[in-house]
């Protein structure tokens, strides 16, 4: 479902140009589940970002769905970042002011289901990640873990195909880790795609496919884990 | 959506209530100064008798000096001679016409004790009521027959009638007025028209008088213009009252009613025989140079409006201007410490179209919030003007705030608003979805 070819990303500021990404192919297919790992600064934020449609790629093919997203608009890009892409970020991003159920309520706001259609699906993801109680609760009101599966059930309310998710657990410890990573297990079962990114190797290990990211581009020497399986070339 | 953003928008307001203050109140202090200056001007360059302004007609000839005009280079004078207006008059040429100045007389009530005082009053004829469609409550204007015979009949403002009367039916008393008495022929209602179009020689914005008397009884009885009089030519000594109505001094305003197009050539061309036949007699000395100008014609010519006034909504609008560039730095401020809630929302799917959408929606609650404070700053603002001129009679008539200015003044601030918040908004939609998330 995923397919890039050569991507670069090129961060220019005025004095300094960064090559984030160089060269970069990968191919995902439908219903894997891969974690992504890698030295700090070796590009694998990046790499969610462009691929999830927050940024924009400086060279390179990217194929989603068989659809060359560099022709697509920005209202076509939002509805296919709202329809398909599920979001999950280190920090959690929960907007402070709104409650659970508003929080979650956001990307379906924007996808236009009507007020009924929106309440069932928001109850839905929230009852999936054990928080039913809280849902007039503010983020602030709850602990790291429960935000964070507060983000997993904003992503999951639209029921997206395709997870991507940025060091989830980073801001975790490791019993909370272990049980986001069993949602996210459970929500691949049922037969979603997630790509991960991790820097515990343990939690990757929990994957199906690894994949290593160094200098911007992925690697076929990940160390201590099974090799990365290239894919396109 | 709709709803959706004007609760984004109300939780944005409180989660920020400082910025949001600052904004409102920005806005509805340039608003309400633009309203203050904006009302007065409008009740200023109002024009109350519209209704019949292609029917109404002020007459001017010139009858003034042939090496030194009324008004450079070549106004005609802007009121009549006495002369003039008998001869204009008992012609009859015209539909209605009346003759009028401005006079007083010194009102004896009734009872024992009850001291006299002086009233203003308009020396006038019958046809200036249906002319100028003055509301009565009681009665009605004298007959045409009272400006010949001179009768003692008064008109009394509604005002005067509560004073005196107590507000009843006082048609057919008798009222004393210097020590004459007069019939009282009918009580106005409420007439105020602001400017008082009829005589803006005579300060425009004046209350209107609380008597009115025939023209001809004010001539025969030596009654006193209170309003200008302007000579070019000296009376002749010793003449006295004779003199004066002989002479080519002007102290009268003339007015004629013309039903359409062709009666006021008609008009026109029985002025200017009129005039010429004059020249015979050795008066007119100038080319000639006579008009007929309708209530709005007339009120532009003489300057009613001040121009100081535009001046001063000048100013106001500029300080409107520097209200909302203040408002546009708030909103960027306000932009900056929301770009990750924007960036968040972009990742989860909202399009450009409607991150702009939902900040024009929060602009426009700020709008409104600034235009109903700007009301009630409009409100104060005018009551401010009424306080430095409160020695002014005719500014109490001033400072009314109709609904149409209400909706002007929320119209103004919601599109202030809106336009102090473009850039800002653009600003906001163009950030890319990422730049705010990474956290690492
Ligand atoms: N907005 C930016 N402007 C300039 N340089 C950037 C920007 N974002 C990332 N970079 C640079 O791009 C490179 C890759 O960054 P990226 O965030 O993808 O790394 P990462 O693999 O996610 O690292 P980490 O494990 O620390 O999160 C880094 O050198 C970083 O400094
Ligand atoms: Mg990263």
């Amino acid at each position: 479902m995923l397919n890039m070819k050569n991507v670069s990303k090129i961060y220019r500021t005025d004095t300094v140009e960064t090559h984030a990404l160089r060269e970069f192919s990968l191919t995902v297919e439908e219903g894997e589940f891969v974690s992504v790992t890698g030295p700090s600064g070796s590009g694998k934020t990046t790499f969610l970002n462009i691929a999830g449609l927050l940024e924009d790629l400086s060279d390179g093919t990217y194929e989603l769905d068989g659809r060359d997203i560099s022709k697509l608009n920005d209202k076509e890009r939002s509805r296919v970042r709202n329809e398909k892409i599920g979001f999950i970020f280190q920090s959690f991003n929960l907007i402070p002011e709104l409650n659970i159920f508003d929080n979650v309520d956001v990307p379906l706001r924007y996808r236009g289901f009507n007020a009924a259609e929106r309440k069932r699906r928001i109850e839905q993801s929230i009852e999936m990640v054990g928080l039913g109680s809280r849902m007039q609760h503010l983020p602030a009101q709850l602990s790291g873990g429960q935000q964070q599966r507060v983000a997993i059930a904003r992503a999951l309310a639209g029921e997206p195909r395709f997870l991507l998710a940025d060091e989830p657990t980073g801001n975790l410890d490791s019993q909370m880790a272990d049980s986001v990573l069993d949602l996210l297990a459970e929500i691949n079962a049922a037969g979603t795609t997630i790509i991960m990114v991790t820097h515990e190797l343990g939690l990757a290990d929990r994957a199906r496919r690894n994949i290593f990211v160094r200098d911007g581009q992925v690697s076929d020497n990940a160390p201590e884990l099974h090799l990365a399986s290239m894919a396109a070339g | 959506m709709f709803r959706y953003y004007l609760k984004l928008g109300t939780l944005s307001i409180r989660a920020n209530p400082m910025l949001s203050a600052l904004m409102v109140a920005a806005i509805a202090v340039g608003i309400g100064a633009c309203m203050t200056i904006f009302t007065v001007r409008h009740v200023m360059s109002g024009n109350p008798i519209e209704s019949k302004n292609d029917q109404l007609y002020h007459v001017q000839v010139d009858n003034w000096n042939p090496d030194d005009p009324y008004d450079e280079p070549d106004g005609a004078p802007v009121q009549v001679t006495y002369v003039d207006a008998k001869a204009l008059f008992d012609a009859g040429r015209a539909f209605r016409q009346t003759t009028s100045f401005k006079t007083s007389r010194v009102v004896q009530p009734d009872g024992e004790d009850a001291r006299p005082y002086q009233e203003d009053a308009r020396a006038t004829t019958a046809d200036f009521f249906p002319m100028f469609e003055v509301p009565f409550l009681y009665g009605a204007a004298w007959d045409r027959s009272s400006d010949e015979t001179q009768d003692h009949v008064v008109v009394l403002s509604r005002e005067l009638n509560e004073k005196l009367y107590g507000g009843e039916d006082s048609v057919g008393r008798t009222l004393m007025l210097n020590d004459a008495a007069y019939r009282v022929s009918g009580v106005l209602d409420t007439w105020n028209p602001v400017p008082k179009y009829y005589d803006v020689n005579n300060n425009p914005f004046e209350a209107p008088a609380q008597l009115f008397l025939p023209f001809s009884l004010a001539i025969a009885s030596g009654f006193d213009n209170n309003g200008n009089t302007s000579c070019w030519k000296p009376i002749e000594e010793g003449s006295g009252r004779e003199g004066f109505l002989a002479s080519e001094c002007i102290w009268i305003q003339m007015w004629v009613e013309l039903q359409n197009a062709s009666a006021k050539q008609d008009y026109m061309d029985f002025l200017n025989a009129y005039v010429e036949e004059q020249k015979l007699l050795g008066r007119f000395p100038r080319p000639l140079n006579n008009h007929l100008r309708t209530p709005e014609e007339w009120m532009k010519y003489n300057e009613v409006v001040d121009e100081d006034v535009d001046v001063l909504l000048g100013l106001a609008i500029l300080f409107l201007v520097v209200c909302l560039l203040n408002t546009i730095g708030l909103l960027l401020a306000k932009a900056m410490r929301r770009a990750k809630d924007t960036s968040l929302r972009r990742a989860l799917g909202a399009s450009r179209a409607e991150l702009f959408k939902q900040h024009v929606i929060e602009a426009g609650m700020i709008g409104v919030a600034g235009g109903a404070l700007g009301v009630v700053m409009t409100w104060f603002g005018l009551r401010g003007i009424e306080n430095i001129f409160i020695e002014y009679e005719f500014i109490q008539h001033l400072v009314r705030m109709d609904w149409s200015m209400v909706a002007l003044a929320v119209v103004l601030a919601i599109a202030s608003a809106l336009g102090a918040a473009l850039y800002p908004t653009w600003r906001t939609c163009n950030i890319t979805p990422a730049s705010h998330l990474r956290l690492q």
